[in-house]
Order: structure tokens, then sequence, then C-alpha cells
């Protein structure tokens, strides 16, 4: 049986209640808008790039306890990482939270503070608050002018 | 049991004036586990479970009877006939209309309001008037108002509610007036839980000569409606809110309203004679029922409707209201809860907000416990932004619903309090 407390470990409760890279970045390169109209959640990221490596992003929530989190542990997963990499990194996180067999083999040692959402895939109602940050993350870098929406 | 519109004596103290064991079994659905919790199913507001009497009476008519109706002349297509008329004068008798033609099947409410709008406003109004509407309304009574203010010109009046989410009747009586075509209101807030006075709304839309329109898909379920007693023009409800199946509804409307307006769509049914050179129109209630309708819907609904007759419509509301009051002694002792709609008059509803605590990750934790409730905005934006809230959790009760369940609500809010806090 997989309880609430499963999906708010302590990890997920801290990026929440402390969320990492929280602010306005005012120099920002790049930047797009996410919501999840069902639920009313609201969010803007933040990039600065460099050499096609992303050196700063930062971001800004109305939201839930897991887009919040969601969106702290990306920010830390993504700084310093090519552009490249990181397409591919929110393509594994998606595959991670959705319950894809691929992602679910990976050494939750590799993910670091991201292995803490594997167990949304148990929570299908609420796939869509992890993977707003992500959807947005990937706006941002292509230079979408429409905000993302999960609708 | 007593019947529709029969005085019940109060019940004694602490006693249901249901029988709510009886009718718990009378409901499949309510008698299972979720994530190994017995179910406590508080998402009434958006869509009630079916007893077996409608669960039975769609599959029999879809194994025993179905046929097209009014066009057949064989035995089945009259079964058909018969059994989708006798649901339309049971809904008119439920309704307190006085004529089955009165009563235009439609897929749930928001396609009556729809029709209203179709059918009357966007060919009636023009930019000298004006629709009064409330900040309490849900989105399927306010975007259609607002395309036909695109298509037509037509303005917009919004009456404001109050810190209780009481809509201000000061501030109705003010919006109306001489420009004023149509007064469009809930009869019960979908979002909050509170009872509007439709009767005082109607009386003061037809002193100004104004039509008025009652959203009643949150009143239906839960107390007694008479349209002829509230007098309103038009009564729009769904079906799956009273027991019955999704994708039926009907719309009241007066019959000389109904025989003045436009069809609503174009088809077959609600045509009385077609060249290519011209069509005329079939008379009410066909006229507003082009195509092949819902017809083992309709049935279903009959027998929602009867269901709900038969227990009562007053028990039913004595009940709920026992079950609302419990609720909210319960989360309000909660020092955490904040509950949203405080007006004097309320039914079946329960909005709250957990300081901290978003109301998703609330859902999520009380689903767990197997509390099922609603997280969101309730396709209510603006009562949502009148409060200062993105969303609020809502727990919405039914008949079936017991005091008993109310403590299994409190204690899932006190579970996820303590995981948040």
């Amino acid at each position: 049986m997989v309880d609430a407390t499963d999906l708010y470990q302590e990890i997920i409760m801290d990026h929440t209640k402390s969320p990492r890279n929280y602010e306005h970045l005012a120099d920002a390169d790049h930047e797009a808008q996410g919501d999840n109209p069902l639920c009313g959640d609201e969010l803007t990221v933040y990039i600065k790039l460099d050499d096609g490596k992303v050196t700063d992003v930062t971001f800004e929530a109305d939201g839930c306890a897991i887009s919040t989190a969601s969106a702290s542990v990306m920010t830390e997963a993504v700084e310093g990482r090519d552009i490249d990499d990181v397409e591919e990194l929110v393509e594994t996180f998606k595959n991670l939270v959705t319950g894809e067999e691929d992602a679910n083999a990976i050494d939750p040692a590799e993910l670091g503070d991201l292995a803490a959402l594997r167990n949304v895939q148990n929570f299908p109602t609420r796939v869509k608050c992890a993977t707003l940050s992500w959807h947005t993350l990937q706006a941002a870098l292509n230079g979408r002018d429409e905000p993302v929406t999960t609708e | 049991m007593s019947g529709s519109g029969s005085v019940v004596e109060p019940p004694p103290p602490g006693s249901s004036p249901l029988d709510v064991d009886e009718i718990r079994a009378e409901f499949p659905a309510l008698d299972q586990q979720v994530h190994g919790r017995d179910l406590v199913y508080l998402d009434n507001a958006a869509t009630a479970h079916k007893p077996n009497r409608v669960i039975d009476a769609v599959r029999e008519h879809d194994r025993a009877t179905n046929a097209n109706v009014h066009r057949g002349v064989h035995a089945l297509s009259q079964r058909a006939t018969d059994a989708f008329e006798e649901a339309r004068d049971t809904t008119r008798a439920f309704l307190g209309a006085e004529d089955p033609e009165e009563i235009i099947w439609t897929r749930g409410t928001t396609e009556a309001i729809n029709l209203v709008a179709d059918a009357w406003a966007r060919r009636e109004l023009g930019p000298d008037d004006e629709i009064v509407l409330t900040e309490l309304e849900h989105h399927s009574n306010i975007v259609p108002w607002q395309r036909v203010r695109e298509e037509t010109g037509a303005r917009l009046r919004v009456v404001p509610i109050d810190d209780d989410g009481a809509v201000e009747m000061d501030a109705l009586e003010d919006a109306v007036g001489p420009d004023t075509a149509l007064v469009t209101l809930a009869h019960v807030s979908n979002a909050l839980g509170t009872v509007n006075d439709v009767h005082a709304a109607t009386e003061i839309a037809h002193d100004a000569d104004a039509l008025a329109l009652v959203d009643g898909a949150q009143a239906v379920p839960h107390m007694d409606v008479d349209v002829q007693d509230i007098g309103c023009d038009f009564y729009a409800f769904s079906g799956h809110k009273v027991y019955g199946p999704t994708g039926i509804g009907a719309l009241y409307g007066r019959r000389e309203l109904l025989e003045e307006m436009q069809p609503y769509q174009a088809g077959g049914e609600m045509i009385r004679q077609v060249t290519f050179e011209e069509t005329t129109y079939a008379c009410l209630p066909a006229k507003f029922e082009a195509g092949t309708p819902n017809i083992t819907g309709a049935v279903g609904l009959g027998h929602a409707l009867d269901f709900v007759t038969d227990h009562g419509r007053d028990s039913i509301r004595a009940h709920e209201d026992r079950v609302l009051s419990a609720a909210t002694e319960r989360l309000a002792a909660i020092d955490e809860v904040e509950i949203l709609g405080t007006a004097e008059d309320k039914a079946s509803v329960l909005s709250f907000v957990i300081e901290d605590v978003h109301p998703h990750d609330v859902g999520t934790v009380l689903d767990r416990e197997g509390v099922a409730i609603r997280a969101g905005h309730h396709c209510t934006q603006p009562v949502m932004d009148k409060f200062g809230v993105a969303a609020t959790c809502r727990a919405s009760f039914a008949m079936y619903n017991t005091v008993e369940e109310t403590e299994a609500l409190a204690d899932a809010v006190r579970e996820a309090i303590e995981i948040f806090h």
C-alpha cells in the first residue's frame, strides 16, 4: 500500500517549505510561465545561459507541494548542465514520474533529490503537478512566448 | 417514507428522518474500499452515485426496449417513446411545472443555459440590453453570457457576494433596471453551498420586465423545487447530480417563451416539414430537441427523480442539513482550518482551506484515507478571487452520507495537517 507519506517524503517537504533558487531573475536570458488550470498552480522559470550551459536557473510559484518541490529540485538538477543534457534530463524525469520502465531502472544515486519524486508515479492525478515546472523549463529554453499549460 | 411536498415532522434530536442504512444499500458504488479504506464519498456536487433502481432501469431499457422515439410504428418504438415521455412528465412534476412540453431535454445544465443563450439571448438582445448575474456563478453561467456579449453588444452586470458568500440582494436590486433583459443566478452555489433567494431575484427581474433564469444544478438533489412557486422563466439542471445518468439534463422554460424562441440546433426531430425552399419547425418540445435524444439517459433520470421523490425531498434536506452541520462543527474545531462560505442558508457544500497547505495536497492525503473530496476552483474562479485563494477543498454531501462520515473527514484533515505542519 502506498501511503500519502510515501509521496510527501522528508526531502519533498524540505523543498516545499524551503524552495531553492526561489527568486525573480531580473537579467534572465529566457523565461516562461506555466499554469495548471485544474488546481490553479502558476509558476515562472528564469534561465541564464552561457555558451550552451545553464549558468543560473530560478523560479517563482504559487502552487501545491508537489509542483513547488519539483521545481525546486529541478533548479538544482539543471544548473551547470549543457542544454542538450538538460533536454535529456527532462525526458528522464517525465519518464520517472509517469512510471516508464527505463526510468525506473535508473540508479537512485544518479538522480539525487529527483529520486524522491519517483513515487509520484503511484499518484497519477499528481503527475501534472510534478511535470509543470519541467514543461515550463523546456518552453523557456525553446523561447516559446505562449504560457505553458497542463491542459 | 413521505412523498414530495408533504409536511415532514422535525426529527427527534439525534436521529435522521431517513433510513440511511437502507438508502446506502441501494448504491452499490458506495460499498467499496479505496487504498484499503472504506470509501467515504464526499464529492457529490461533482457527481452523485446511482442507485440500483437507476442502474437497472438503464440496463433494462437497453436490453429489452431500445428503439428510436417518435418515429417507429413498431412495438419497441412505442415502448421507448412511452418511457421517454413518461420521464419527461416525471421531470415536469419534479420541478412543479404545468406542462410536460415545457421540459426540454439537454445534456445537462451547461447545455440548458447555452440553449437559452443561443435560442433567445443571441437573437433578442442588443447593445442596449443588460444581463445581470452574480459573482457566485459557475463558469457555465458566466461564459455563455460573455459570448452573447461578444456577439450582440449586450452588457453584463455582476452582483457581488458578501464575505459570507451570500449574494448582496440590495446590490441585485440596484443592478436591475430598465435595460435589464435577464437576471441569471444559481439556486445553490456549487463552490460555497450558499442557497440564493431565487424567489426574490425572480421578482426583482420581473418588476423590471426582465426574464429570470435559475441554475438549479446544485439545488435539485437537495431541496424541493417548484418553478411555478419561484416564478422563474427558465430553470436548468443536470441528471447526474441527482442520482441519474450523465449526459442528460433538462431545461424548464415557460411555454410562451419557448414558443416564441427560435430553434436551438437544427436537424431531424425538430422539423414539421422540410423542402429545399423552406422548413417549418415542430411544436414544443421537439423544436429544441434536434437529432436522436439521449433516450436511455432520460429514462434513467426519470427513475432517479422518482427515487428522490419516494424518499421525500424535505426529509433529504433535513438529513443533509444534519450532516452538513456536523461536518462544519468538526472542521471549525480544527485551528488550521478556515471555512469559506458561511451564509445563513446553505445546502450540502462545505468549502475550506487549511493554513499553508495547498488544497490539491489535502485532496491527495484525504484520498489515501478513503475520503473523496474535490480540490480546485470548482469552475468558479471569480469566487476564488473574492476569497483570495486559488482553490479550496470541497466536501459535498448527498442523501446517503452519514454523520459518522464527517468524523472520517475530520480525521483525514487532521492527518493532512500532521503531514504538512
